[in-house]
């Protein structure tokens, strides 16, 4: 029992990154309904540049922290700017593959710069563990799922109030209507790459303070599709509970399946079958808009 | 009076594979160039154009369903894997090349249809999804069904047999493949042309008009992805009999990268344009290991860089393309083409 509680307690905090990426990918296809392949890298990116900061350039964490997300925001602006903006119009296909083109760039560039073997953070936060009805819980698992919290309130508040999330949120229901109010989609399109990719930064930071980072940290971008597909393309919200229960159902899982049939390596699929049976099920996810045309 | 250019008096010759002679002329020249190619050039050379042979036959087969059906699939790579273990397991069993070849097909083929059947109700980014999800699991298959595909230890194949004779060399082998692609790529170009090929392209054009003009959706998509993993079944047998080894990771997402990028590369819906994509896509590492070595005096400490610098260069040729020649390299053959055709009198 106390192993089943460990593995949800774990998957809670894996889940609460996949929702931030989650978040990155569903504002990206939210407001310029470009499907970004490339979410994973640009979370290792961040991941790694904030390494780079703080261990090898040995600035103060806070510092490179901030000085990451700067560099996140400048990465997104180079890369819709250059990129996905040349690709408006074209078909679905086509901006799928810039975004895998995309994300071997961004793969090979980290492998260029600090090799493939896994690099570790120093230690922020203290070590010793919490103790959570009787389970030992790591001070950096409750500041992931904290950070993760915070940041979905964050976003739903500027949704909801700020003009800017305002405008965003009326580009992504109509853009020409958008347009014709007065609202920049050029703008729209480049502030919501940047916030997708801070997002994804924040997230990698947090993986790579709990994990270490290696050149592989981008397959966590592939996690994110049973995400969103549970949660609805298009929704914040589904990107936060998607993200939560594929991370407790991926460690569920492969608890269960050890158990039963001796199986290692159960996580890497158990999400991509729930992703299968949703799709033949209920495509549209749990909050997303239902405008899949039925064939 | 001598015509000029091509004038065709009936629809049976208008819809020929090879509508003139000169090109038929062309061709056969090209295929006594090829078929001389192993008498030319060292057993390396050969072994990249074996490569490239039964990359054509996965480029073809995936501009078949993606191009031509308009049905995107990031799981080929996984279904040549299908035909791969499904070859390797039935001619291990003791069956003659060409029976396990045709067997792993077939399997490849139940497999793609499986995945494919979200297609009858998901389009766009929906497919692609799904088809992702078909790759991770079918990866997770091979490497974890390890009575059937050896799981991560791999599988050893015997080089293919036919009537006693041993296709054991580069060069014997390249002749069997090189049948085997002529055959795949005559059978895609006249799909193109029959029936299902124009109910592929009405269906990829509008999905709505084509069932409005009688096309039965669940039917022709259904076929592409059949006969689409059939195909990638074969390149997949004549891979695990040609490297006489497979392993799991060969079949990996970025093998399904890969075959798109070649028909990206070469041109969608265009199957000469998948055999300059399968011929640019494996050139590419040859070429910059030809180069990096050429630099390794100058800079010696470029071999840890060559890997990463290998998918860098693949990503940038792939966004470069899609970017400033989204028809590809076969629409830069026409043009060039086009251009000698009427080369001094060009305005």
């Amino acid at each position: 029992m106390e192993y089943y509680l460990q593995l949800i307690i774990n998957g809670l905090v894996v889940g609460s990154i996949y929702s931030l990426v989650a978040l990155g990918f569903v504002i990206i296809f939210k407001a310029t309904k470009v499907v970004n392949f490339a979410q994973g890298e640009m979370v290792m990116v961040g991941a790694y540049v904030c390494f780079a900061l703080t261990v090898q350039f040995q600035l103060p964490f806070l510092l490179s922290f901030l000085m990451t997300l700067a560099f996140s925001v400048l990465l997104a602006l180079a890369v819709e700017r250059m990129v996905l903006r040349p690709l408006i119009g074209e078909p679905i296909i086509s901006v799928i593959m810039v975004t895998i083109g995309l994300s071997s760039m961004l793969k090979a560039f980290v492998q260029m710069c600090w090799g493939t073997q896994i690099q570790v953070f120093p230690p922020i936060l203290p070590q010793d563990p919490f103790v959570l009805m009787g389970l030992p819980i790591a001070p950096v698992y409750v500041a992931a799922f904290c950070l993760s919290l915070l940041l979905f309130g964050i976003f739903s508040l500027f949704f909801k109030y700020s003009s800017l999330g305002i405008a965003m949120r009326a580009t992504a229901f109509d853009q020409q209507a958008a347009q014709s109010m007065g609202i920049g989609i050029k703008s729209i399109f480049a502030l919501s790459w940047c916030i997708a990719a801070v997002v994804s930064s924040i997230g990698g930071i947090i993986l790579g303070n709990i994990n270490g980072i290696n050149a592989q940290l981008g397959h966590l971008g592939l996690k994110v599709f049973p995400a969103v597909i549970l949660g609805g393309l298009d929704s914040l919200l589904g990107a936060a509970l998607g993200g939560l229960i594929i991370g407790v159902l991926e460690n569920l899982c492969e608890g269960v399946v050890k158990d039963l049939f001796g199986l290692g390596g159960f996580r890497e699929v158990a999400s991509f079958i729930v992703l299968v049976i949703i799709l033949m099920v209920k495509p549209y996810g749990l909050f997303g808009t239902k405008e899949i045309e039925r064939v | 009076m001598q015509k000029c250019g091509l004038f065709y008096t009936s629809y049976a010759a208008e819809d020929a594979l090879f509508p003139s002679r000169f090109q038929k002329g062309c061709l056969a020249l090209f295929f006594a160039a090829l078929l001389a190619c192993p008498l030319a050039l060292d057993a390396y050379a050969i072994s990249v154009l074996n490569l490239i042979l039964i990359a054509v036959i996965g480029a073809v087969s995936l501009n078949l369903l993606t191009g031509m059906c308009g049905q995107m699939s990031l799981g080929h790579g996984a279904f040549v894997g299908v035909g791969a273990y499904g070859a390797a397991v039935l001619s291990n069993m003791g069956l003659p090349f060409f029976a396990a070849l045709l067997g792993g097909g077939l399997l490849a083929a139940m497999v793609g249809m499986f995945f494919g059947i979200p297609s009858l109700r998901l389009k766009g980014i929906y497919l692609a999804i799904s088809t992702l999800a078909a790759q991770l699991i079918l990866e997770y298959v091979f490497l974890h069904w390890s009575g059937f595909t050896g799981g991560a230890n791999g599988l050893p194949v015997e080089p293919p047999q036919i009537f006693g004779y041993s296709f054991d060399s580069d060069a014997s082998i390249f002749y069997l493949i090189l049948g085997v692609t002529t055959l795949s790529v005559l059978a895609v170009s006249n799909v193109a042309r029959c029936r299902s090929g124009r109910a592929f392209v009405a269906i990829r054009d509008y999905h709505q008009s084509a069932e409005n003009v009688g096309v039965n959706l669940f039917t022709f998509k259904l076929q592409a992805f059949g006969f689409s993993s059939f195909l990638a079944g074969i390149a997949g047998g004549l891979w695990a009999h040609y490297t006489m080894y497979i392993t799991p990771e060969q079949f990996s997402i970025s093998l399904s990268v890969s075959y798109l990028a070649m028909i990206i590369i070469g041109g969608m819906g265009s199957v000469l344009g998948s055999i300059f994509g399968a011929i640019f896509i494996t050139l590419l590492p040859e070429a910059l290991n030809l180069i990096t070595t050429g630099l390794a005096g100058i800079a010696p400490d470029m071999s840890a860089l060559i890997i990463p610098m290998k998918e860098g260069v693949f990503g940038l040729m792939l966004v470069l393309f899609l970017i400033f020649e989204p028809e590809g390299l076969a629409r830069k053959w026409r043009l060039t083409k086009a251009y000698w055709k009427l080369y001094p009198f060009a305005y």
